[in-house]
C-alpha cells in the first residue's frame, strides 16, 4: 500500500508542472503581447502594466518565467486584482463559498445518484429503470445554465421556495438550489454508472455462488453486488468534487453565490486575466490532487489494485 | 447399434472396484437408453449454410433497426442535419429582419414563437442558429477523433515509453476540465480578437481530445495481444500493417460510441461559452448567443430563453440517445456467441 | 483420512440403513426447461430425468450446450433469470420444489444442497476475505456459534488448505487455482450439505491438481455421506468418479446406467459416438489414410461423421500447381526440419521501487523434429511450453541457446528472409474464438497470407481458398461468412486452412484443440493427421493434455518448471514413464485403466 501510495504520487509530480506548465504557456508564450492578453484588450494604467510585468516577469527567459512564476504559484503570491486586491486574498475569501457548494452537490448526487442508481439497477428493464434512464439522458443533454435559469425561475421566482439569488455570507441553506443545479448533470452520470455496475455484478459468478450459499437475498445484494458495484461509482465521486469546483462557474455566475467561481466569471468579463490565470491554476491543483486521493480511495476499496 | 436398446437391470459394480477412484455402492444401477426416434444424432460440428452472411457491422446494424432509442435518434439526427443546410426550408422570416417594434412581442400569425427583446423572430433564430451549433459539434469531433485516435492507438500499440509519455500528456491535458481550458484559451488576445466557428473547434479539441485517447487505447491495448493480431504476424504481415489492417477495425466500435456522445457534450460546451460571451462571437447566430442574449429577460419572457435551449437540449439528447444505442448494439460482450 | 473430528455440528456418516436408503435424495421427473431470449423460447432442458440416491454420485455428462449444467442449476433454484422450468418436477428427498417459495429454496441451499462451481477464478468475492465467505455460509445456515473462528479455519483444513487460518485472512487474489478451488469446496460442504452439485469443479486447473482436488472430494463426501451430483465434459473422469453415468445431448438424457457398464456397452448412438471419441480413454495414435479405411470396416459400429477429406489426387494436383505451391519440395521423412538447442528465455519481472527479479520462463531445453513428424510438448500452466512455441515462431527472441530452421539459425533473420521463414513455419492457438479477426469474412481470412506474401493475383487466390476450405472439409459457401457465425471447432479448421495456404512445412499447434468439445476434438485432430499424412506436414504441438498426445504425437518432451524433463516416443512415454513427473501426469489422466 505504501508502493502503491508513493508510485502514485510520483505520477502526479510530472503531471502537476506539466499542467501548470501548460497553462502558463498558453497565456504567455502564444502570439501576442502578454501584458495585452492580462489587460483583456482595455487600455490599462502604466503603473498596473508595471506591476504586471514586475508579477509575471516578462523581462525574463520563459524558463525563468516559468519557474518564477511555480514559485509564486506554491507561495500563494498570485498578483493583484484591477483594484488592487491581492488575488491571494481574494481566492481565500470565496474558495470556502464553493467548497461549500460542491460538497453539497456531491452529498446530492451521491444520495439520490446512488439510490435511483441501485433500484434500477436491480429492476432492469423495469417501468422506473426505463424513466430514470431517459430522465437522466434529458439531464444530461440540457446544458447546466438553462437547468440553472428554469429552477431559478421556477423554484426561486415563481414558487418562491427558495431565495434566486444568494446574499454575500452565502448560508447554508440559500445555497441548496445552486447545489442541486451544480450536482444535476453528475447525479445523471452517477445513476448510470451505478446502475450499469450493479446490472453487471448481478450475473457475475460469485454472486451466484454466495446464492448458492443460502444467503438471503437481502444479504446478496448489500454484501456482494452493491459493495463491489459501488467501487467504480466512490471513485468517479472522488473525481467529480474537483470537476465541480471547476464547474461552478457556470452555477455561480447565475445565482450570484460569491464564490471562485464567480470570481472568474467576473474576470472573465472584465479581462482580469490575471485573476483567470491564478484561479484556474490553483483549480488545476486541486483536481489533479482529487484525482490522487480517488487513486488511493480506490485501493482502499478494492484489495486487488494495491499489490499491482 | 440397435441390438438391446430395451432397459434392463444389470449389476453395476462386479470386479470394478480396483479401477474406479470413486465411491461404489452396492445398489443396483438401471440402465436406460432414450429411444433413437426421440433424440437424433446430427452430424458433429455441422456448418449452417442458411441465411445471408453476417459481419459485426450487419448485425449490429440489425440489431440497432429494432431498437426504438436508435430510430427516434436517428430521425432527429437527420432532421437537425438538414435543417442546419438547408434552413430556408424550415424558416421562410429572415431572422436578422428586426424591428424593434415587435420588440418582446408575443406570438402571432407568422411569428408562431414572438419576437425578443430586439423584435427578431424566435422561430427563425432557432431555425437558423442550427448550423453554428452542429457545425461545432461535428468539426470539434473529427477534430478530437484525429488527435486523440492518432495519439490512443501509437499509445497502446506500441507501449513501452512512448505510451509512458503520452500517457503523462493526456493526463496534462485531462487534467484542465474541458470548459476551464476553453476559457484560457478563447480568452487569448489572438482568439478573444479573431472569434469565430473555429476558434471554438480549435479550443475545445485542444482540451476534448484527452477522452478519446484514452479509449482507444484501451482498446487498442484490449486487441492487440489477441491472437489474430499474433497470427498474421507469423504470416508476416508488419506490426504496423497488423495495427492498421487488425487492431484499429476491431478497435472502433467503443470510439464510435464515445464519440456520439461527446459530440452532444461538444455542442453544449459551445453553448456554454457562448453564454460566458468567450464563444461565438455575436455576429453568428447561435443558440447559446441567443439563450445569452434572452438572459436578461428570463422573468418576463422566459419563452425567449426556453425555444432555443430547448432546439439545444433535443439535439444534443439525440446524440447523446445515438452513442446509448450504438453501445448496446456494438457491446463487445454480446459479439461472442 | 482426513480429520472431520473436533466440530461440534459434525455428522457422523449415516448408516446405510435399507429402507431409508431407498428413497431417493433427488429425483428430476421429464423436467423441460425454457430460455427466453430474443430470437425467442429456446428448449434447453426437454424430458431429462435423473435420480440421485442419498451419499450417491451421479455424473452428468455432455459436450458445451447439452444442458448438463442447466439440468443441476434448476435443482437448487439457480436458474439464469431468463430461464425457467417450464414442465417435469424436481424432487428433492420427498419435497416437490420445482415451484418452491423464495423463502424454501433459501432454506434448502447451503445445509441441504451445496454448490461448487466451475470456474475458481471468478466464483470468489474478490473484495472479501477468504475467511469471511466461509464464516457468511456458516451464519446464514444458522452453523457460525460462538467459535465461529476456528470453525472456519477447520472447514478450510478439512477441503485441504495449508495453514487454513492464516489463510482465512487472505483475499482470493493471493490464491493459486487450485486453493481457491479448495476453498470454495469448503464453501460448498461447509453446511453438510445432503447433496452437492459439482458443476466441473476442475476443469479450469492443471491434471495433477485435478486429481488430487478430486480425490478429496470423493474422500469427503464419502465420509460425509453427501450425494454429489457431478458435471462434466469429460467421459473418463465422470466414469472414474461415478458410479451412475446420465449422458445428455441436445437437452435430452439419452442413456443412464452404470459407470462402467456404460463405457464398455454404450448403446445409444451419441454415447457411442463419445466412448470413441474421447480422448482420455482412447489408447493409440490416430491412423490416418488407407490404414484407417481398413480398420473403419471393423468399427462400423461408430458413426463418427467426419466429411471425407479432399481426395489424395487432387490435393496432388494443388501441390504441384505452379507459382501457389514452388517452394514446396518433396523432402524425405526423417530428416531433422526444427532443432532446438538449449533454448532459455529470461524474463524479467517488474519488482518493487524499479528493481526486478528474472524469472527464467525456459530453462535450456533441446530437442529436434523430424520431417513429417508430430512432436508433442507437454506441461502444466506455467512450464514454459508456450513460450518455447512463441520463440520457434520467431515472435519472441530467446535469452539464449538457437532454434534451427532447416539448418538455418531463425533468431539472426531479418528482413527477406525471415519474411520466407514466416512462410514455411505457421500457427495454429488455442482460442478458436481470438484466431480469427472478427472483422474478416473467411475469404479475407484465408486470403490474407497469399496477399500480405503477394502470391498470385485475385483469381488464383479465390481457387486457393476454395481447395483450403475444401482441405479442411468446409462448403466453399463458408467464405462469405464471418468468424462469430462458425462454431469454435469450424473456426479452428479454418484457422488451419489458414495456416495451410502458404503451404508450409511446419505447423506449431499451440493449445489448439483445447478448448473444444471431445467430439470436435476428435474430428480436428483426425484432419491435422490426415493433412500431415498427405502434405508430409511436421507439427510441434503444445499441450497440456496427454490424452491428446497420444492420439497425435510421435514423440513427446515433457515439460516442467521451463526444463525439459523427459524426452522419448510416445510409446516409451506412455508405457514406460522414466521420471516421476511423467508418469504423475500420466495416472492423473481420467478413466486411462477404465477400458483396459
Amino acid at each position: 500500500m505504501l508502493m502503491f501510495t508513493l508510485r502514485r504520487f510520483l505520477q502526479l509530480i510530472p503531471v502537476f508542472f506539466g499542467a501548470t506548465l501548460l497553462v502558463y504557456f498558453l497565456v504567455f508564450a502564444t502570439p501576442g503581447d502578454p501584458i495585452a492578453a492580462l489587460s483583456g484588450g482595455k487600455p490599462m494604467a502604466p503603473a498596473v502594466e508595471a506591476a504586471l510585468r514586475a508579477q509575471y516577469n516578462l523581462d525574463q527567459p520563459f524558463w525563468v518565467q516559468y519557474g518564477l512564476y511555480l514559485k509564486n504559484l506554491v507561495t500563494l503570491n498570485l498578483g493583484q486584482t484591477f483594484s488592487g486586491q491581492e488575488v491571494s486574498a481574494v481566492i481565500a475569501r470565496a474558495y470556502p463559498v464553493t467548497a461549500r457548494l460542491a460538497i453539497m452537490a456531491l452529498a446530492f448526487e451521491t444520495v439520490f445518484g446512488v439510490l435511483f442508481g441501485v433500484i434500477a439497477g436491480l429492476r432492469k428493464g423495469k417501468l422506473f429503470d426505463s424513466t430514470v434512464l431517459v430522465a437522466s439522458l434529458v439531464v444530461i443533454a440540457i446544458p447546466t445554465f438553462v437547468l440553472g435559469f428554469v429552477l431559478q425561475l421556477v423554484v426561486g421566482v415563481q414558487l418562491g421556495w427558495a431565495k434566486p439569488t444568494v446574499s454575500g455570507s452565502a448560508p447554508w441553506n440559500e445555497l441548496i438550489l445552486p447545489a442541486v443545479v451544480l450536482g444535476l448533470v453528475s447525479l445523471a452520470y452517477v445513476i448510470r454508472l451505478t446502475r450499469a455496475s450493479i446490472s453487471e455484478n448481478m450475473n457475475a459468478d460469485y454472486v451466484r455462488t454466495a446464492t448458492a450459499k443460502g444467503l438471503s437475498r437481502r444479504r446478496v445484494v448489500v454484501v456482494h453486488i452493491l459493495r463491489n458495484s459501488l467501487i467504480p461509482v466512490i471513485t468517479f465521486l472522488g473525481a467529480d468534487l474537483g470537476a465541480l469546483m471547476g464547474g461552478a462557474i457556470v452555477t455561480e455566475g447565475i445565482f450570484n453565490v460569491p464564490g471562485i467561481g464567480n470570481l472568474l466569471y467576473k474576470a472573465i468579463l472584465t479581462g482580469e486575466s490575471a485573476t483567470v490565470v491564478a484561479v484556474v491554476s490553483i483549480l488545476v491543483v486541486v483536481f489533479v490532487v482529487a484525482n490522487l486521493v480517488v487513486d488511493l480511495l480506490y485501493a482502499v476499496l478494492d484489495p486487488r489494485i494495491r499489490y499491482v | 447399434m440397435s441390438e438391446n436398446l430395451s432397459n434392463k437391470n444389470e449389476p453395476s459394480n462386479l470386479g470394478s472396484k480396483s479401477l474406479r477412484l470413486g465411491k461404489t455402492s452396492t445398489r443396483v444401477i438401471e440402465h436406460y437408453v432414450a429411444p433413437l426416434e426421440e433424440t437424433p444424432l446430427a452430424a458433429v460440428d455441422k456448418v449452417e449454410e442458411g441465411g445471408a452472411p453476417l459481419s459485426l457491422w450487419a448485425e449490429a446494424w440489425r440489431n440497432l433497426r429494432k431498437q426504438p432509442l436508435f430510430i427516434i435518434s436517428a430521425l432527429l439526427i437527420v432532421l437537425v442535419v438538414v435543417v442546419a443546410i438547408f434552413p430556408q426550408w424550415f424558416a421562410s422570416v429572415s431572422p436578422t429582419s428586426c424591428t424593434l417594434n415587435d420588440s418582446a412581442e408575443g406570438p402571432r400569425p407568422g411569428h408562431p414563437l414572438g419576437f425578443t427583446l430586439q423584435g427578431c423572430d424566435v422561430y427563425a433564430r432557432m431555425i437558423h442558429g442550427t448550423r453554428a451549433s452542429l457545425t461545432v459539434g461535428i468539426f470539434t469531433t473529427i477534430g478530437v477523433l484525429i488527435i486523440g485516435g492518432i495519439m490512443g492507438a501509437l499509445a497502446g500499440y506500441y507501449g513501452g515509453w512512448l505510451d509512458n509519455i503520452l500517457a503523462r500528456l493526456t493526463d496534462v491535458f485531462f487534467a484542465l476540465p474541458l470548459i476551464l481550458g476553453a476559457i484560457i484559451i478563447n480568452q487569448l488576445p489572438l482568439f478573444r480578437d479573431n472569434k469565430s466557428v473555429w476558434t471554438v473547434v480549435i479550443a475545445l479539441v485542444t482540451f476534448g481530445w484527452p477522452q478519446i485517447a484514452r479509449i482507444t487505447r484501451g482498446a487498442v491495448i484490449e486487441n492487440r495481444s489477441s491472437d489474430y493480431v499474433t497470427a498474421s504476424k507469423a504470416l508476416g504481415l508488419s506490426p504496423f500493417g497488423a495495427l492498421v489492417k487488425h487492431v484499429l477495425p476491431n478497435s472502433l466500435a467503443p470510439i464510435i460510441v464515445v464519440a456520439s456522445i461527446s459530440l452532444g457534450t461538444f455542442i453544449v460546451a459551445e453553448a456554454t461559452l457562448s453564454f460566458l460571451g468567450l464563444g461565438l462571437p455575436p455576429g453568428v447566430m447561435s443558440w447559446g448567443n441567443d439563450i445569452s442574449d434572452a438572459q436578461p429577460q428570463v422573468r418576463n419572457n422566459p419563452a425567449v430563453l426556453l425555444w432555443p435551449a430547448a432546439a439545444l437540449s433535443v439535439t444534443v439528447l439525440s446524440f447523446i440517445m445515438l452513442g446509448d444505442a450504438l453501445r448496446d448494439a456494438l457491446d463487445p460482450k454480446a459479439r461472442k456467441r | 483420512m482426513i480429520g472431520l473430528s473436533g466440530s461440534n455440528m459434525n455428522k457422523s456418516p449415516r448408516p446405510a440403513a435399507p429402507g431409508i436408503d431407498d428413497v431417493p435424495l433427488l429425483e428430476i421427473r421429464d423436467l423441460a426447461i425454457t430460455f427466453d431470449t430474443q430470437g425467442g423460447e429456446v428448449h434447453a432442458v426437454r424430458n431429462a430425468h435423473l435420480t440421485v440416491m442419498p451419499g450417491e454420485t451421479v455424473a452428468i455428462v455432455g459436450e458445451s450446450g447439452s444442458g448438463k449444467s442447466t439440468t443441476a442449476l434448476a435443482a437448487i433454484g439457480l436458474l439464469p433469470s431468463n430461464g425457467r422450468v417450464s414442465g417435469g418436477q424436481i424432487i428433492f428427498d420427498g419435497e416437490d420444489i420445482t415451484h418452491a417459495s423464495e423463502k424454501r429454496i433459501i432454506e434448502l441451499r447451503g445445509n441441504s444442497i451445496g454448490m461448487v462451481p466451475q470456474d475458481p477464478m471468478s466464483n470468489l468475492n474478490p473484495v472479501w476475505k477468504i475467511g469471511f465467505q466461509v464464516k457468511e455460509t456458516l451464519k446464514a445456515n444458522g452453523l457460525a456459534g460462538s467459535n465461529s473462528k476456528e470453525r472456519v479455519a477447520e472447514v478450510l483444513a478439512e477441503a485441504g488448505l495449508p495453514d487454513a487460518a492464516v489463510r482465512a485472512k487472505q483475499y482470493p487474489h493471493e490464491f493459486s487455482g487450485g486453493m481457491r478451488q479448495r476453498a470454495l469446496i469448503a464453501i460448498g460442504l461447509a453446511c453438510r450439505p445432503r447433496l452437492l452439485i459439482a458443476d466441473e469443479p476442475t476443469s479450469a486447473l492443471d491434471v495433477t491438481v485435478q486429481g488430487q482436488i478430486l480425490d478429496h472430494l470423493d474422500r469427503m463426501t464419502t465420509e460425509l455421506n453427501t450425494a454429489v451430483l457431478l458435471i462434466t465434459h469429460d467421459l473418463g473422469l465422470a466414469a472414474e468418479r461415478a458410479e451412475k453415468l446420465v449422458v445428455m445431448y441436445k437437452g435430452q438424457v439419452v442413456e443412464s446406467g452404470p459407470a462402467l457398464e456404460i463405457l464398455r456397452n454404450p448403446r445409444h448412438p451419441y454415447t457411442q459416438r463419445l466412448v470413441n471419441s474421447a480422448p482420455s480413454l482412447a489408447s493409440k495414435r490416430l491412423q490416418s489414410g488407407k490404414a484407417r479405411e481398413a480398420l473403419a470396416a471393423a468399427a462400423a459400429a461408430t458413426t463418427v461423421e467426419v466429411r471425407e477429406p479432399a481426395d489424395v489426387r487432387k490435393m496432388e494436383a494443388v501441390a504441384h500447381e505452379g507459382e501457389l505451391s514452388s517452394h514446396k519440395k518433396p523432402a524425405g521423412r526423417g530428416e531433422t526440419i526444427l532443432e532446438i538447442k538449449n533454448l532459455t528465455k529470461v524474463f524479467k519481472l517488474r519488482g518493487s521501487l524499479g528493481k526486478s527479479t528474472d524469472f527464467k520462463a525456459v530453462d535450456n531445453v533441446s530437442f529436434s523434429v523430424k520431417r513429417g513428424t508430430t512432436m508433442a510438448i507437454v506441461g502444466e500452466s506455467g512450464s514454459g511450453k508456450s513460450t518455447v512455441a512463441q520463440m520457434a515462431l520467431s515472435l519472441l527472441a530467446p535469452t539464449e541457446g538457437s532454434i534451427l530452421f532447416d539448418g538455418v539459425e531463425v533468431n539472426t533473420l531479418k528482413g527477406k528472409a525471415l519474411f520466407d521463414f514466416r512462410r514455411r513455419v505457421q500457427p495454429i492457438f488455442q482460442d478458436p474464438y481470438g484466431s480469427l479477426d472478427p472483422m474478416f469474412n473467411i475469404y479475407r481470412t484465408i486470403e490474407e497470407p497469399l496477399k500480405i506474401h503477394k502470391i498470385g493475383n485475385a483469381k488464383s487466390r479465390e481457387k486457393k481458398v476454395r481447395e483450403l476450405l475444401d482441405q479442411v472439409s468446409m462448403p466453399s459457401s463458408t467464405m462469405q461468412r464471418f468468424p462469430n457465425e462458425l462454431s469454435g471447432g469450424q473456426r479452428q479448421r479454418i484457422a488451419i486452412a489458414r495456416a495451410l495456404a502458404l503451404n508450409p512445412d511446419v505447423i506449431i499447434c499451440d493449445e489448439a484443440v483445447s478448448a473444444l468439445d471431445v467430439l470436435v476434438q476428435a474430428q480436428v485432430l483426425n484432419l491435422l493427421n490426415e493433412l500431415q499424412e498427405e502434405l508430409g506436414l511436421t507439427y510441434l504441438f503444445i499441450t497440456h493434455d496427454l490424452a491428446v498426445v497420444r492420439q497425435i504425437a510421435d514423440d513427446v518432451s515433457v515439460m516442467q518448471h521451463g526444463r525439459l524433463v523427459e524426452q522419448a516416443t510416445t510409446d516409451e512415454v506412455f508405457n514406460n514413464p522414466q521420471q516421476q513427473y511423467t508418469q504423475d501426469l500420466l495416472s492423473a489422466i481420467p478413466g486411462a485403466q477404465l477400458l483396459i
